[in-house]
């Protein structure tokens, strides 16, 4: 028994050592992002999408991609080793981070080491300013809550508003705080204005009471959607209904196991993303996504795809091979990307700013019938 | 010389970390590490140095603390505001980290105080309980703390951003999005230079009348309190120098990352430097050492099993534990070291 355990750890050590076996002539593409714990949903979106992406880039001929995704379990220290594992693995072009602040530690790497990186949902400021080699598909988390707060407005959506926020989450914090700025300027009345962390995410009691009491019509949910679908179903047994409105963090709610999909009706979304779009592409991704993932990609998903699409269109222009190194990449890319237009899955006609940030315009969206239904 | 089991053991600790040092600056002066190992070697020693102060606490004072992550956080977020407000004042980098280190080392041992001046006093598992709920307190501050310097000095505000700041002003800490923007100045040799502190201490520590008098405590607080000894003293001796290690440490941590949230440092940090130090063994320091070492590159070691890598980690870690507490193996390393000890006896009566 005693040598089954110790053959048992030599091998686990040797495989543990094994680097993977890799194809000649193909540019290599790695990312992080969390594939367990607690924002697994958009790691993994991203990764199948990505992969999605680069099996029917590599099945054009053409240019050919590999794709390596390591795991940073939304931590930026686990999100600095994945990255340096992808380097040792010879990553050339980078897709990021996933998440915001994991984003924000791989964006210095990324930056120190002339890695080209175009984020598909690290949506921090953070994450790009000052970084010249530094992208985002997404929009920044400013500009969501700006946007948000135009489009209740221009929808005559409610009046009386309340907000619920993570106080100690950088993406929520930063919604909140341009929410906020432009809210009263647009004739929204914010009535009810209550937090929540990480410690206490589980009784929304007393900030749905405070909503509730104070009259809001409409309730601004700027978080992710785990905690999102608490409040859901806590404001449900306290029978209160009001019109909920969320960002793109709401996005997979729909997907999160355990959750009765019938309290999220009618809520409304501000998302670049619309996976029951009529346009050939979306309907192409989405039935690909769902025969091999089973599920209905969320907007994650959609900019991952984006990402890879838009790497691949600006390696052709470029005339990028694979033999080409990172840095001499980093700079064509620069080029590329601030003077390039993108069609892809999340906008038409997306330009990029030399300071890394994407111009595209978002779609309202509410859920019915337990699906993501456009409204525009 | 003839040198005590325990002197020997401490000369072995000290020998294993410089050799530890020495070769990964031979290889990474030859340009055959990797960049996956060579990024870890900053954490790895903030890890080190965790594991070896919680053990200071756990296994030489035996209370056990629950929120020694919090004493990191401190350290974190204290030492990288004093690099960041100081990064003008002192131009040199190696100095202002030395100096970010100490303001680190120094706010996380007031803290450490203040905590045990109540808890200290008291009989049973209560250290446990309070640094557990430490832990979260201060992230929980450190969530909703804003810190901002301008040509007025600092600024500070709890809940909302009132700090107010002059132009050409800086806001350090940004409450929920931590620090960011943070230069990069921590590096191995600091880490090594840390580590060989820590060691020197705890090791002088315990070998001196003041570390008998911990140990006293330890294995019998009435006895000890019956031959004079103040127990509340010598623990909060013990337990404020643990502390002080554990702020230095995250010092060094934060400075490795370009940006460091609160929420870094919650119960799973602590209970993770714990779990090195049980893996190491109770009031054994180089166990410490080579545990929290072996533990952090672990999980990067197996990311070549992508989706499997923590359930093989887990099982690692019990075929370690199992490997560990075996009787015969247990058997053949004590008549290795015997064999090594009767050696060493007769080169020294030789000489």
């Amino acid at each position: 028994m005693k040598k089954v355990f110790a053959f048992a750890l030599v091998l686990a050590m040797v495989f543990a050592l094994c680097a993977p076996a890799y194809a000649d002539g193909a540019i290599k593409i790695g990312g992080t992002g969390p594939l367990t714990g607690g924002a697994a949903i958009y790691g993994m979106a991203v990764k199948n999408a990505a992969e999605i992406a680069v099996e029917e880039i590599n099945a054009k001929g053409g240019i050919q991609f590999e794709l390596r995704f390591e795991d940073d379990t939304h931590d930026a220290e686990k999100a600095v080793n994945a990255y340096n594992t992808l380097k040792d693995w010879g990553m050339q072009i980078s897709t990021g981070s996933v998440t915001s602040k994991p984003c924000e530690a791989t964006s210095a790497e990324t930056y120190a080491d002339r890695i080209f990186a175009l984020t598909p949902s690290a949506s921090s400021v953070a994450t790009v300013t000052g970084k010249d080699n530094q992208f985002q598909m997404c929009f920044t988390d400013p500009n969501q809550g700006s946007a948000s707060a135009q489009y209740i407005a221009d929808k005559k959506l409610a009046s009386k508003v309340a907000v619920i926020w993570k106080n100690d989450d950088v993406y929520s914090k930063g919604i909140y705080e341009t929410f906020m700025a432009a809210a009263p300027g647009l004739g929204l009345e914010v009535v009810s204005d209550t937090t929540f962390n990480d410690g206490n995410a589980t009784d929304f009691s007393v900030q749905i009471a405070d909503a509730q009491s104070k009259g809001a019509e409409l309730v601004f949910l700027p978080m992710y959607y785990d905690a999102a679908s608490l409040i859901l179903t806590q404001a449900s047994a306290a029978g209160y209904a009001p019109i909920w409105f969320g960002v793109d963090g709401m996005d997979g709610i729909l997907s999160l196991e355990g959750f009765d999909t019938s309290l999220a009706e009618g809520v409304y979304l501000l998302t670049p993303f619309n996976a029951d779009s009529d346009d050939e592409a979306t309907k192409a991704f989405v039935a690909k996504y769902q025969e091999k993932f089973g599920e209905i990609p969320n907007q994650f998903a959609a900019d991952a795809y984006d990402v890879v699409y838009a790497y691949a269109q600006a390696c052709e222009a470029a005339g990028i091979t694979a033999d080409m190194s990172a840095e001499e990449i980093c700079d064509k890319m620069i080029e590329q990307f601030t003077s390039m237009t993108f069609n892809g899955l999340t906008g038409e006609g997306m330009t990029w700013a030399a300071d890394g940030t994407v111009t595209k315009s978002p779609k309202g969206m509410i859920i019915e019938n337990g699906a993501y239904v456009g409204i525009d | 010389m003839r040198l005590n089991k325990t002197s020997k053991k401490n000369y072995l600790t000290y020998a294993i970390v410089i050799v530890a040092y020495v070769i990964m600056q031979i290889v990474a002066g030859g340009g055959h590490l990797s960049s996956s190992l060579k990024g870890m070697l900053v954490p790895i020693c903030a890890y080190v140095v965790m594991a070896v102060s919680l053990n200071l606490t756990v296994g030489i004072l035996g209370e056990l603390s629950l929120g020694h992550a919090g004493f990191m956080s401190v350290g974190a977020f204290m030492g990288t505001t004093a690099a960041i407000a100081l990064q003008n004042a002192i131009p040199s980098a190696p100095l202002r980290l030395t100096v970010a280190l100490i303001v680190g080392a120094v706010f996380a041992a007031i803290v450490g105080f203040l905590v045990g001046i109540p808890v200290l006093r008291l009989n049973g598992d209560y250290l446990a309980i309070v640094t557990l709920a430490f832990g979260e307190i201060i992230k929980s501050v450190f969530n909703n703390l804003y810190l901002g310097i301008d040509a007025n000095g600092i600024h500070m505000s709890l809940l909302e951003d009132k700090t107010n700041l002059l132009e050409g002003g800086k806001l350090i800490i940004a409450g929920p999005m931590g620090i960011g923007g943070i230069k990069k100045i921590a590096n191995f040799t600091a880490g090594f230079v840390l580590i060989m502190i820590c060691l020197v201490v705890i090791f002088h520590l315990v070998n001196s009348r003041q570390g008998r008098a911990i140990m006293a405590v330890r294995d019998n607080r009435i006895a000890a309190e019956s031959v004079g000894i103040n127990v509340t003293h010598y623990k909060m001796m013990a337990f404020v120098t643990s502390a002080a290690m554990a702020g230095a440490a995250g010092a060094l941590f934060a400075l490795n990352y370009s940006t460091i949230v609160a929420n870094k440092f919650d119960f799973n940090t602590s209970i993770l430097v714990l779990v090195f130090v049980v893996f190491g063994g109770l009031g054994n320091m180089l166990g410490s050492v080579i545990a929290a070492a072996a533990l952090t590159i672990l999980p990067e070691a197996l990311r070549s099993f992508a989706s499997y890598r923590m359930l093989i980690y887990a099982i690692v870690l019990i075929l370690v534990m199992l490997a560990t507490n075996n009787p015969t193996l247990k058997g053949f390393f004590a008549s290795l070291r015997g064999r090594f000890d009767k050696n060493s006896e007769k080169e020294a009566s030789a000489s």
